[in-house]
């Protein structure tokens, strides 16, 4: 999968499964503070990773990834690790 | 000691999904029991159940809020939004006062079986998700509303099995009462589902008149079979007649007696006793007699044992005046952990308009249930106060007397 295919799909899934505003939507915005992504949301953010990239996160590896572009990158590597 | 109110109501109910729908349907005398082909498939001995469409929230509560709500929940929060709207409550209101809740809920089934699938496909609890935790616990109604409506008074589930909503509803009035709560938000939900009522189904109590799925449920009728399971929600405010006063709001009735007891028998075979010394204990904290009351709501499920028992503890507190007596689960379906809030609703709405709604499919009377002055059809005529029943398995009772203001 191309790394703006992922991007597209990552984007979407925001959107449609955890409902952030499509307008919110940027590579600079924080996870936490722009998005408004919780703990919780998190958790469910595994899953829909797991069901639609088909791979695990793992809570430790989040703990610098806090913009849209470090998620992007850390889905993109775990996807694509050839292509880093 | 404070008087209690009736300030708010609201319902989600198989007989109509507001209170206006549902008080056209208790004149009517209309079912809300349908056939559901599902549980056939899935091997139950009986298909029939109460059926309401599941509301839809998308887009009208944050998905933060909606996640841990299960389908009852969802029930539960429009019944809410209804009673606040009908008690003249906003938003405002509930984040400047000590607001409580108070809701009857003893199963959230679906959550549990989705969730255990899920990591026995899965093997592993992450995929599992961040909402079935909170939609699956027992208390899940009380949790999500209480974060729902920002509420900051006291917060708990009580599960009493069939008479969950008027235990919540019982012990809201005795809080206020005391003086502890001027306003709690009061109710019951049931979950409406095969997963949670196979095991029941299991007990051989439900009525298996497939053929006809409106005419299931018939308490105190000779030929009853069994209990029709249903659902939805309920919620009453229940407040202070003081607080009631001081902002001008409409009281639907009084809550002035609540009596409660345990048969201290069998687990799912109803008694006399017990159900009389509730019904007694709640005439005496009412500090009324019994020819004071116009009209009781029975408990009345439509099984033979259940009836017949009630019929006769009704009679021995209630033979000399002999008050018109209706099970709305003739109509309903047993609404289980909702039902004694519910049928408090039904009651109300009927002593505000001035009618009691018939026991619809009552056809021949049996010798036990012949005792009792039941009404078969819409009966007009004014209620001054009136006894709704409820019972639940492990012999819980309890009895609620409204009166009207």
């Amino acid at each position: 999968m191309q790394n703006e295919e992922i991007i597209r799909k990552i984007n979407q899934l925001l959107i449609d499964e955890i409902e952030i505003d499509e307008k919110q939507i940027s590579p600079t915005a924080d996870l936490k503070k722009d998005l408004g992504i919780d703990s919780l949301d998190f958790v469910d953010l595994f899953v829909i990773i797991e069901n639609n990239f088909g791979f695990k996160m793992k809570v430790e590896e989040m703990v610098d990834v806090r913009s849209l572009q470090d998620f992007y990158g850390y889905i993109t590597k775990n996807v694509n690790p050839n292509n880093q | 000691m404070q008087r209690v109110v009736i300030t708010g109501m609201g319902i989600y109910s198989v007989i109509g999904k507001n209170l206006t729908e549902v008080r056209e349907s208790l004149y009517a005398g209309k079912s809300g029991v349908i056939f559901d082909p599902r549980r056939k498939e899935m091997g139950f001995r009986s298909a029939l159940t109460g059926m309401v469409d599941r509301p839809q929230l998308k887009g009208v509560l944050d998905r933060r809020l909606r996640v841990g709500l299960p389908v009852h929940g969802e029930y539960a929060y429009i019944s809410t939004l209804e009673a606040l709207q009908n008690a003249n409550i906003d938003q405002t209101f509930l984040d400047n006062r000590e607001i409580g809740i108070l809701f009857g809920n003893d199963s959230s089934a679906v959550p549990v079986v989705e969730s255990v699938d899920i990591l026995r496909q899965k093997k592993d609890t992450m995929m599992i998700g961040s909402g079935y935790i909170f939609q699956s616990m027992n208390s899940t109604i009380s949790m999500n509303l209480s974060v729902i409506f920002r509420l900051k008074g006291i917060n708990f589930t009580i599960s009493g099995a069939c008479a969950s909503g008027s235990h919540a509803i019982g012990i809201g009035y005795l809080l206020i009462k005391q003086g502890l709560q001027d306003i709690i938000i009061c109710g019951g939900a049931q979950e409406i589902n095969a997963e949670s009522t196979a095991s029941f189904d299991a007990l051989n109590a439900f009525s298996i008149r497939e053929s006809e799925p409106a005419k299931a449920s018939r308490p105190f009728d000779r030929d009853r079979d069994g209990l029709v399971p249903s659902g939805g929600a309920g919620t009453v405010i229940l407040e202070s007649y003081e607080s009631a006063m001081r902002r001008g709001a409409t009281i639907y009735g009084e809550v002035i007696g609540y009596g409660f007891s345990s048969n201290g028998e069998h687990i799912s075979m109803p008694n006399v006793d017990g159900p009389v010394k509730a019904m007694q204990k709640a005439l005496s904290d009412a500090g009324i007699r019994s020819h004071e009351i116009d009209y009781i709501n029975a408990h009345a499920t439509s099984t033979p044992a259940g009836d017949s028992n009630e019929a006769k503890s009704i009679d021995a507190v209630f033979g000399s005046s002999k008050p018109l007596v209706s099970s709305t689960k003739s109509m309903t379906g047993h609404e289980m952990w909702m039902g004694g809030a519910s049928e408090v609703i039904y009651s109300t709405l009927m002593m505000n308009h001035s009618f009691v709604a018939p026991n619809i499919n009552l056809e021949n009377v049996d010798e036990f249930t012949a005792i009792l002055n039941i009404a078969t059809q819409t009966t007009p005529m004014e209620i001054r106060a009136f006894l709704s029943n409820s019972f639940g398995f492990g012999g819980t009772n309890s009895s609620l007397i409204i009166r009207k203001m």
